[in-house]
């Protein structure tokens, strides 16, 4: 149980002495996402781009071009709003092999507020033709789809958390695109979520367990591509699904799974998530229970959700 | 060959590209001729005289690179790829007209030849930053090219890239600066003010060299329609690829070049030419088959 950006930052390491060609651009924030551990290890092929968000994804667009498979570091925030264009029509219009590390996706962005705060990415990201679009729980997911977003050939968005994230897998796990994870079982209600929000909303289900609610978690680490059948399947066995993520509920998982539920196997869906709003610049427990996606907070919810629909 | 046929040649070449690109836009009933018409000298000069390119094997790894960042000028870049034999003169036919490897804005996944797609204005000369970064890290002596307007240049991931490419030496890359000194509407002149075109340069009394200059890039001005100045500049930018410093073309030219109601009209930045427009034009252009 590690913060995600370690983890990152190591990975990226590892992933260097591997394969030569992954490069590291970084938009001068490698301190904060920890992409500096790759330039202390690999100097030579960390390249910073200095505070340009725009021309670091164009810069990564070039090198993938002669070979290169370039590793983008910064926030989110700025990779899928700021540089959202150059996203847009040099990486996913043109099928580049550029891997976009979102950093500090989410809420928790330590304390930086509405600025910072990236909620609206999934919804930006998994609407562009040819992009992958990741979501990792935990330590041995996030190195895994790292591993396997390096080898595969495309454009992919990583997105990423900034601190400590629960872990929901051993060092078995092996991450495969599309698939989802029945992390825990349930009789009662589906949570799908995906992200370290997975792993809160497994500690909402214990929390529920002994108040007589038996709540399933399907983990989805891979918004896109996504295998409907099985999602369709798996909800299929509830007369509920809650969709629950740190991220706004406009376009982003609990849409997704709506939109197939939608078509596949009609049934009611409540999404969780951020609700039309601004965050703010507070710690982590505070905006989470702001948020209600605290296990404490969602357990509650997910309590009254089931006396109403009783 | 003395210099002077060498560069005969040249012209009827960019005549013919100029008509290509005017009659193709007129056949799909729509496109742009002002940029493509601006751009063209400078074009056959890349791809006729400066950059080693094989049309017969487009993706050669030790291929020159080009990047028409201003991508709205796409059918100059088809013309000129057309009559370099990269694509058959007659799929210029195809231009916008679905289902085309010709699309209204260049599209690397489409035509092999293209370097990167573009068309959202301010995106190439990063590219183009990136792919001569990763030729030096290879240790591969292509050359890349990249030509901007100066309309595009209001574009603030333009000045990112500018202030980034002297950064890493890049000696490999030129931008060439097709300023022609107008764009689709932008401002109206003053009263008694005079530009080459009928509204405002956008970069009228400001010093871009200087600018330039500043940031770290060698800077070459040329009359980008004569080709005695433009081929000594670019094959100068190329000889110094392993110089420190990336170049910077700047092409003084004239929007709409080569035909004189096109010139200097911001109108035909993306205007269909008549059949009777198009007559004169070939008359003036010198294209006999046209007149038959």
């Amino acid at each position: 149980m590690r913060a995600m950006r370690d983890v990152w930052g190591e990975t990226l390491v590892a992933l260097g002495k591997v394969n030569p060609n992954v490069v590291v651009l970084d938009a001068d924030l490698a301190n904060s996402t920890k992409a500096d551990k790759f330039a202390k290890a690999h100097p030579d092929r960390f390249l910073q781009m200095g505070i340009a968000e725009q021309n670091c994804v164009g810069v990564a667009v070039g090198l993938a071009s002669v070979g290169y498979v370039p590793w983008l570091s910064s926030f989110a925030i700025f990779f899928t709003h700021r540089a959202v264009d150059s996203i847009r029509m040099l990486v996913a219009q043109t099928h580049a092999d550029v891997k976009i590390g979102g950093a500090y996706a989410g809420v928790l962005t330590g304390a930086t507020g509405k600025t910072h705060q990236d909620v609206e990415d999934l919804a930006i990201m998994r609407a562009m033709p040819n992009m992958t679009v990741l979501a990792p729980a935990d330590e041995v997911e996030c190195a895994a789809a790292m591993r396997w977003a390096t080898d595969h050939q495309g454009p992919v968005y990583l997105r990423l958390a900034r601190d400590v994230c629960p872990d929901v897998f051993d060092a078995h796990y092996q991450f495969s695109p599309g698939t989802t994870y029945f992390v825990k079982p349930g009789t009662d209600v589906l949570l799908v979520s995906t992200g370290p929000q997975s792993a809160r909303c497994m500690e909402a289900a214990q929390l529920l367990e002994p108040q007589g609610i038996s709540a399933g978690v399907l983990h989805l680490p891979s918004i896109k591509p996504l295998n409907v059948e099985e999602l369709v399947r798996t909800c299929e066995a509830y007369k509920l699904v809650i969709t629950v993520e740190e991220h706004s509920v406009h376009g982003g998982l609990g849409a997704l799974v709506a939109e197939i539920l939608c078509e596949h196997s009609p049934r009611k869906v409540i999404r969780f998530g951020i609700k039309d709003r601004w965050g703010e610049s507070a710690p982590n427990e505070y905006l989470l229970d702001l948020f209600e996606l605290s296990p404490a907070r969602l357990s509650e919810r997910i309590k009254q959700v089931l006396q109403h629909t009783k | 060959m003395s210099k002077n046929e060498d560069y005969d040649e040249l012209e009827t070449l960019a005549r013919r590209g100029r008509w290509l690109a005017i009659s193709t836009v007129a056949k799909s009933g729509a496109g742009h001729v002002g940029g493509p018409f601006s751009a063209m000298d400078l074009l056959i000069a890349l791809y006729f005289r400066v950059m080693k390119v094989d049309p017969q094997n487009p993706r050669w790894p030790q291929r020159d690179r080009f990047i028409l960042s201003k991508g709205h000028s796409s059918i100059g870049l088809y013309t000129v790829m057309a009559l370099r034999g990269f694509l058959p003169v007659e799929e210029l036919k195809t231009f916008d007209k679905g289902n085309s490897r010709l699309q209204g804005h260049p599209d690397v996944t489409k035509l092999p030849g293209l370097d990167t797609s573009t068309g959202s204005l301010g995106q190439g000369l990063s590219v183009g930053l990136g792919i001569a970064l990763g030729a030096r890290l290879r240790g591969e002596k292509f050359h890349t090219f990249v030509m901007i307007g100066d309309g595009e240049l209001q574009e603030g991931m333009i000045w990112e890239a500018l202030h980034i490419a002297p950064r890493y030496k890049l000696g490999n890359l030129s931008a060439i600066l097709d300023w022609n000194g107008l764009q689709q509407f932008g401002w109206v002149l003053a009263i008694n003010e005079q530009h080459r075109g009928d509204r405002r340069d956008p970069w009228s009394g400001i010093d871009l060299r200087g600018i330039f200059e500043r940031l770290g890039w060698r800077c070459l001005e040329v009359n980008g329609h004569d080709y005695s100045q433009i081929i000594p500049a670019l094959q100068s930018a190329k000889a110094s690829g392993d110089s420190d410093q990336p170049t910077m073309i700047i092409a003084h030219t004239i929007k709409g070049k080569g035909v004189h109601f096109t010139e200097g009209k911001h109108e035909w930045h993306s205007k269909v030419a008549t059949k009777e427009e198009l007559k004169i034009i070939a008359e003036e252009l010198g294209i006999e088959e046209a007149l038959v």
